[in-house]
């Protein structure tokens, strides 16, 4: 385990740093005395189970909410987001896990809501290029971009939401769960797209409850628990070090039900 | 056939084979007949009503359909198709205004109060007017964006005070006469196109389809993507021109096309641009599809409200001084009544849906027209407006039946 501030890993510009952030939902302390730093050119992995305060970290970084407490700094400035433009004007895109798409509106005018080009005289045929464009360097199966999203799967909403946040040349890009609903060509799609994003020198903050997902990209792997930091690792942490910080002891449900397969596997009976 | 099917594989967006593609004017109409099965109605219910309305009216009294009566029916239009085109944008972000009859009324009084009374000139009179109406709407936008009012209740306090207001400035006599022969109560009650100019008026949306649709289709084929055929384009562009010189050619044979509704449809035209053509239209129709989601895209949720409140109050105020000029009178009568009802039942009738997020300009224009007609119908049948309260209500009811069955079939069909 090593300090989240100082770490020897990424070497790119501090992109965001968070300082001693704590949300409160009534009585119910959601995070406390979060820290996390992203730097230039690097995937931060967050992990935690449910309701560890992952989304809801990811909520305060895309100004959804406003914490209780606590500093964010964006390349040395600190910068308060109240609100979602705030925090895209300062270069934070973030894909949602419940994807924040308009179903009645088609494709392209989702991944152009609020930034439409040629306000005064939408410019549906730059923008319809545009998205295919996008949606073909993520190699999406959208069949048609005029259809409604209400007409769409998960997996094609969210190619449709991780589209809609590399519009705007974001500087740091939150994923919330990208891969959750994905088949596994898109997930692979999905992870590449990640990497090439990394490459650009973009910082990257990924969601995932999937450990070979994270491993697989993720330059760091953050771990909260119930609401607080639990750690910091690197994908080449064990997968028992990884889920004892995540449940919080190395005695628990994962390893105690590994154990029993173990010992059934060996007496030969099936437990009930 | 297979050369068209290679040129096809090139195309940006027909490189999915599971899109079915539609060509020519025989996929027009079976995609149409697709969208309606799948709930998706559109314009439809509101010409399958006219046509029944218009033919039982007929049968009942020749003289609905007389060219003298329509012209009637396009003057009366106009005031409440204005009043409606407000209600439109509050349908759109999933809000509505009930205060409408109260607003228009007031600013017919406000109108004749300091044109008549204070001697104000008429265009800073009705200047005057709208401002107060756009006020009004910014005080419901304020109560529902910073105390989370909801809009029935802030608007149905506001139909009440609005009324007071009205009541009030109009003093002890209780109504002003608007002078006859002044150009506004002319525009309101004489005043039509001469034959020339209503003829190329009739062409002029015929001709945008054609120009509008050959430049898109142009650039769409420059920029690799699939393109309507030219065919159905200029087949529909000639459907609607030889449909609207007939109608101008019919009341032409009696006084003929009111200013007062090319006003009008000039405002629902506008609209209609606005609506599709605009990123404040695109945020309008977002916020009322998933507020949480445009809020998150960064759309500035609050100054959609506002500007949907403010527009509809400024469109009341300009229906009901519309109203008063083809009335020639501002009175306590004004506004009340049906006025409300009728505005509303218009638009959802017309097709914009209660439930935010979808409508057109043209559902305040085409569902005034069956409102009115049905008005118009039972005043030539001598009913008393009872059963005129009685009926409109009833096919209010109807529209909104209609609206909600749609819905749900759209959310079965995967069509939002």
């Amino acid at each position: 385990m090593t300090d989240p501030s100082s770490d020897s890993a990424a070497t790119g510009e501090l992109l965001l740093s968070l300082r001693g952030i704590c949300k409160n939902f009534g009585a119910v302390s959601a995070l406390t005395d979060i820290d996390l730093d992203v730097h230039a050119g690097e995937v931060v992995a967050l992990v935690g189970d449910n309701g560890a305060g992952k989304s809801t970290l990811v909520k305060i970084l895309s100004g959804v909410h406003l914490p209780t407490s606590g500093t964010i700094q964006v390349r040395g400035q600190q910068v308060s987001l109240p609100n979602p433009s705030a925090s895209l004007a300062i270069g934070i895109a973030t894909v949602f896990q419940d994807l924040a798409l308009c179903e009645n509106l088609d494709v392209v005018a989702n991944i152009f809501l609020g930034k439409e080009l040629n306000p005064l005289q939408l410019d549906e045929v730059g923008m319809e290029i545009r998205s295919w464009k996008l949606l073909n360097e993520l190699s999406a199966r959208i069949p048609s971009v005029r259809e409604a999203v209400a007409s769409l799967s998960g997996g094609q909403r969210q190619t449709v939401a991780i589209a809609r946040s590399l519009l705007l040349d974001p500087k740091i890009i939150l994923l919330d769960e990208p891969t959750a609903a994905l088949g596994v060509a898109q997930t692979a799609e999905v992870l590449n797209l990640i990497e090439r994003v990394r490459d650009r020198g973009l910082g990257v903050v990924m969601i995932s409850h999937n450990m070979e997902d994270v491993r697989a990209v993720a330059d760091r792997i953050v771990v909260l628990r119930l609401g607080k930091n639990n750690g910091v690792f690197y994908p080449d942490a064990s997968n028992a070090e990884l889920v004892g910080a995540i449940t919080g002891a190395s005695d628990n449900s994962v390893s105690r039900r590994a154990g029993r397969k173990a010992e059934a596997n060996l007496s030969g009976d099936v437990q009930p | 056939m297979s050369n068209n099917v290679d040129k096809q594989e090139q195309l940006l967006d027909r490189a999915d084979v599971r899109v079915k593609h539609e060509a020519g004017i025989g996929g027009a109409i079976s995609a149409f007949l697709d969208r309606v099965r799948s709930g998706d109605l559109g314009a439809l219910p509101v010409v399958v009503g006219l046509v029944v309305i218009w033919t039982v009216f007929t049968a009942l009294n020749p003289i609905f359909l007389s060219s003298t009566n329509l012209v009637n029916l396009l003057f009366d239009s106009s005031t409440v198709g204005v009043i409606a085109l407000g209600v439109v944008l509050m349908l759109m972000v999933g809000e509505i205004d009930l205060s409408i009859g109260s607003v228009s009324g007031f600013a017919s009084a406000l109108l004749g109060v300091l044109w008549v009374n204070h001697g104000w000139p008429v265009p800073l009179a009705i200047l005057g007017a709208l401002a107060v109406g756009g006020l009004i709407g910014y005080i419901y936008a304020q109560l529902y964006n910073r105390f989370g009012m909801p809009s029935f209740v802030a608007t149905l306090a506001g139909l009440l005070a609005v009324l007071g207001l009205q009541l009030y400035i109009l003093g002890g006599t209780g109504s002003i006469n608007l002078p006859y022969g002044s150009p506004l109560v002319n525009f309101g009650q004489l005043l039509t196109m001469p034959q020339p100019i209503a003829y190329g008026l009739a062409a002029l949306p015929g001709i945008a389809m054609l120009v509008t649709g050959y430049r898109t289709a142009a650039r769409r084929r420059e920029a690799g993507l699939s393109s309507k055929s030219l065919g159905g384009v200029l087949f529909f562009a000639v459907v609607v021109t030889l449909g609207l010189e007939l109608a101008v050619a019919y009341l032409n044979t009696s006084r003929g096309v009111p200013w007062m509704f090319a006003l009008f449809v000039l405002l629902v035209v506008g609209m209609n641009y606005a609506l599709t053509r605009t990123q404040w239209g695109r945020s309008m129709t977002a916020v009322g599809g998933n507020r949480e989601a445009a809020r998150r895209a960064g759309i500035n949720v609050k100054a959609i409200y506002t500007s949907a409140f403010v527009f509809c109050a400024m469109f009341a105020a300009l229906g009901g001084m519309l109203a008063a000029s083809r009335l020639a009178s501002a009175s306590q009568q004004a506004g009340t009544g049906d006025v409300n009802l009728n505005a509303i039942a218009a638009a959802v009738i017309g097709g914009t849906s209660l439930f935010g997020g979808r409508g057109s300009a043209y559902s305040a224009l085409l569902g005034i027209i069956v409102i009115q007609s049905i008005a118009n119908g039972l005043t030539l049948l001598d009913l008393s407006s009872s059963l005129r309260y009685m009926i409109t209500g009833g096919v209010l009811a109807v529209a909104v039946i209609v609206d909600s069955l749609a819905r749900r079939s759209r959310v079965m069909h995967g069509r939002a």
